[in-house]
């Protein structure tokens, strides 16, 4: 039996394809993919992602664990209420998880983590924690809502009055903490939203109100493309524990200074960077017609360079667009290359992420 | 529960031809398989003039979802595409056997058609296919 989330009766009520995403019974759609894409560049839509995982690390030394098992370096987190995007890493320097970590307090930290990594990210974080002063706990009776677009924070402060006054001052990467409410400046689409954690048991009222307001409910389809199109990597696909984010576009997300932190994955790293960064996760535009698809292999001078890690019809470029992790350096980086589908090798560019910024629509 | 017009035949790979009153056929894919496919986003049509035999892999159609290959459902020369479908390869999903339609093909045999399936025939396939 799939999990569900509390939102699932309005998923039903409005109509969308539910489809099994990491065990969870998901809405895929409300009818058009593409429609839904374009209302949250243009305007306003939510997404149901409370089937993401929310861990708590609370105690004297969650500080010090997280200097130990994430790639990023808390300690940028100058003051409460601010968020940071890092990995965790395993010994080899492979990607265990993508998170955002929230400061709370010196001695509360929370981690918003994928679906599909949940326990796995438990266990890891557990067995690292190994005699460390702390209490890591899922926290479960929640509804998270991905509010985003160009318009959805003056939606919202319609939607929630309360809500209105921190919202105007909320900077990206920053997070609001009302009551039960817990709103953060983040997202996963490159527009302008927050990421709202609320009580299970008002998330359906929340969800209505916010339709009412003219927020188009959104599904995962266009979550991908969105993110996909924003340049953002999507845990399992373009990242894994096989790779380390020195070739997945996240370097800048490793932080190597101080020398003295000693995080998890961190000799590994070092040495891969001694022995040179041989390949590089990059966008690929296609030039001509046709959709670039996952594996599909990458060609330069008849040279295999790699394979796309995730690929789809970009809505908002009306062309295809795709990551892959290819075998590059610095001279051929920007170059054109080739794409095989189906036999056929089609011309593409390397271009510079993110696909589209804010005001590219 | 997807449309399936009584006047039309259809394959077991979910093509439907309709016969023209100049003895052409008009293929297309059917509701249920736009409706599986997903939004369309590309059509990669068959060359005008090219000579096809039935259940060949004669074009690729490209959702938001996947890419998947449309056969012909009898041999003979293609004589037109839908070159809306260029522009606006979703109208696929919003009208699939009307401005939907993807190739016209001048059928070597005609009497192939016969060995299609009815309207009902196609039903129970899609019934069965879905069990």
């Amino acid at each position: 039996m799939l999990k569900r989330t509390p939102l699932f009766e309005q998923h039903l009520r409005e109509g969308a394809l539910m489809v099994n995403f990491a065990e969870w019974e998901m809405p895929l759609h409300y009818g058009s993919q593409i429609d839904e894409h374009r209302k949250v560049r243009q305007d306003a839509g939510m997404f149901d992602v409370s089937h993401m995982g929310v861990i708590d690390i609370e105690g004297e030394a969650a500080a010090a664990l997280l200097r130990l098992v994430l790639a990023n370096n808390i300690d940028k987190l100058k003051t409460s209420g601010r968020a940071l995007y890092s990995c965790m890493l395993n010994e080899a320097g492979g990607v265990i998880d993508d998170l955002i970590v929230y400061y709370l307090s010196p001695s509360h930290y929370r981690l918003i983590v994928n679906a599909s990594t949940t326990e796995k990210d438990l266990a890891w974080l557990k067995k690292c924690a190994g005699d460390y002063s702390v209490a890591i706990n899922h926290q479960t009776g929640l509804a998270m809502l991905a509010i985003q677009g160009p318009t959805a924070k003056e939606k919202v402060a319609r939607v929630l009055p309360w809500l209105a006054p921190g919202l105007q001052f909320l900077k990206h990467f920053q997070v609001l903490q009302q009551g039960s409410y817990f709103i953060a400046s983040t997202g996963y689409t490159g527009e302008d939203g927050i990421e709202v954690i609320l009580p299970a048991s008002e998330a359906a009222t929340i969800w209505n109100e916010c339709k009412n307001a003219g927020i188009a409910p959104i599904g995962l389809g266009a979550r991908d493309t969105l993110r996909l199109e924003a340049g953002f990597n999507l845990y399992g696909q373009d990242m894994d524990e096989t790779v380390t984010p020195l070739v997945s576009n996240l370097a800048g997300t490793v932080a190597f200074e101080p020398a003295s932190r000693q995080f998890i994955g961190r000799s590994a790293l070092e040495s891969q960077k001694e022995q040179g960064i041989t390949q590089h996760l990059v966008g690929i535009k296609l030039l001509g017609k046709g959709v670039l698809r996952r594996h599909q292999m990458v060609y330069a001078n008849h040279e295999r360079l790699g394979e796309i890690t995730s690929g789809t019809f970009s809505p908002t470029l009306k062309t295809s667009i795709a990551f892959a992790r290819l075998a590059l350096n610095v001279d051929n980086h920007l170059a054109n290359c080739e794409v095989d589908i189906r036999g056929t090798h089609y011309p593409a560019q390397i271009v510079k992420l993110p696909f589209v910024t804010g005001d590219k629509k | 529960m997807s449309k399936v017009p009584s006047e039309l035949r259809y394959t077991q790979t979910h093509e439907w031809v309709r016969v023209e009153d100049d003895g052409s056929f008009v293929v297309g894919i059917t509701d249920h398989a736009q409706s599986q496919l997903g939004e369309l986003v590309f059509a990669d049509l068959p060359d005008v003039g090219a000579k096809v035999n039935s259940s060949d892999e004669v074009c690729v159609i490209e959702s938001v979802k996947a890419a998947s290959d449309v056969y012909s459902p009898v041999s003979g020369k293609i004589m037109e595409v839908n070159e809306d479908l260029e522009e606006s390869p979703s109208l696929v999903n919003s009208d699939p056997y009307g401005d939907g339609w993807l190739f016209r093909i001048d059928p070597v045999d005609p009497d192939e058609l016969s060995e299609l399936l009815d309207a009902d025939a196609y039903s129970q396939y899609m019934e069965e296919d879905e069990d």
